[in-house]
């Protein structure tokens, strides 16, 4: 029996097969999946900012990109993971809202995938599968048997990566 | 400033449950009257809340959704949403005169609930503007049909720089025989309630 395990907003978790890792309603937050499949641990985190270094409040490491994508690494190093193994995949990243005018928090969904991306090079972590942008809102649910992300979206269908 | 939820007193509650009282009565009279049915308003809740649960009440972070945001400038910076089941959108539609026989939204119908949603939330934010005398613009008003938590984690960007929770005033409305149900949401930036408490004669 597999287990589905939540990630909520702001959120991180691993996962060991064969258990799955979801997250719902992603809009601007980017959930960032990473796998090792030697020892088939996944991990997920729902970012929703891109640095802690904006954040007036950062006691939560698991909402910036800069801080949670380190804190899953950690996490799944725990459980016997390799770093050297593992690669990225990543959805969200929308932008929910069209607006004429707008600063920069009008546009967070793209700032989002740019923290992850930059994150997981310093990291040298390898992306091998993005599914990010557009208008619209995303599920997300990684198995840890597989690696397999699946991608759901109430438009644009569902797809594996 | 630490992680936990933004401390209120009874007072500060009640004073910000009347503000979704006048802000959404005045919204409810206002569809009323352009739909020309009686909408019934419920008591407004006034609730401190993870933002991971911000999706909670209207069926939860998958559930799909019609909703119509603002931004809110001026003295109390903050966003709104007028939030609708698909359902009840597509009544409210047809009460504006436009009957699409298909499931999917029409963009004559996504232009209709999207002016339908400037003018209610325009009507609340100015009652409260008056009731307050603070200065409040809304930007122009955008409009999305998705899942509920991917449409209201937008306007919890301000909100997430300072910490996990957000304090929420939702004010729910019921008309038309129950045909017709939504929710109005108003979303304060922290800075916000310093400011909306003072105008109203109490202090933090």
């Amino acid at each position: 029996m597999s287990t589905v395990i939540k990630v909520g907003m702001a959120d991180l978790n691993v996962a060991l097969s064969p258990d799955k890792l979801r997250t719902t309603g992603l809009g601007s937050c980017v959930g960032v999946v990473l796998y090792d499949r030697v020892t088939k641990v996944a991990g997920m985190a729902h970012v929703m900012l891109p640095s802690s270094q904006l954040a007036k409040n950062n006691n939560n490491p698991a909402k910036f990109a800069d801080t949670a994508i380190p804190l899953l690494i950690k996490n799944m190093e725990e459980l016997g993971a390799s770093k050297h193994r593992f690669v990225a995949k990543m959805a969200g990243g929308a932008q929910m809202f069209s607006f004429s005018t707008g600063g920069d928090a009008m546009r967070i969904g793209d700032r989002n995938v740019k923290a992850c991306k930059e994150i997981l090079e310093r990291e040298k972590i390898r992306i091998v599968a993005e599914d990010t942008g557009g208008n619209f809102g995303r599920t997300i649910e990684v198995d840890a048997d597989t690696g397999v992300l699946t991608i759901k979206t109430v438009n644009q269908g569902m797809k594996e990566v | 400033m630490t992680n936990g939820p933004i401390e209120f007193d009874d007072l500060q509650f009640d004073v910000l449950r009347e503000v979704g009282n006048i802000g959404a009565g005045h919204a409810a009279t206002a569809l009323s009257q352009l739909i020309n049915k009686e909408i019934d308003m419920k008591v407004p809740s006034v609730t401190v809340l993870p933002i991971d649960e911000i999706a909670e009440s209207v069926g939860g972070a998958e559930n799909v959704v019609v909703a119509i945001f603002l931004r809110i400038q001026g003295d109390v910076p903050g966003n709104m949403f007028f939030v609708l089941t698909l359902e009840s959108a597509k009544n409210l539609a047809q009460q504006m005169g436009l009957d699409s026989p298909d499931e999917n939204f029409t963009e004559m119908e996504i232009s209709a609930l999207s002016e339908l949603g400037n003018i209610l939330s325009g009507s609340y934010l100015s009652s409260l503007s008056d009731f307050t005398q603070l200065n409040m613009q809304p930007s122009v008003p955008s409009i999305a049909i998705d899942m509920a938590g991917a449409i209201l984690s937008y306007g919890l960007i301000e909100i997430s720089r300072s910490g996990d929770y957000a304090l929420m005033i939702d004010t729910s409305f019921l008309g038309d025989e129950e045909q017709v149900t939504g929710h109005f949401f108003l979303l304060p930036d922290p800075e916000s309630f310093d400011t909306l408490f003072s105008a109203l004669g109490i202090r933090r």
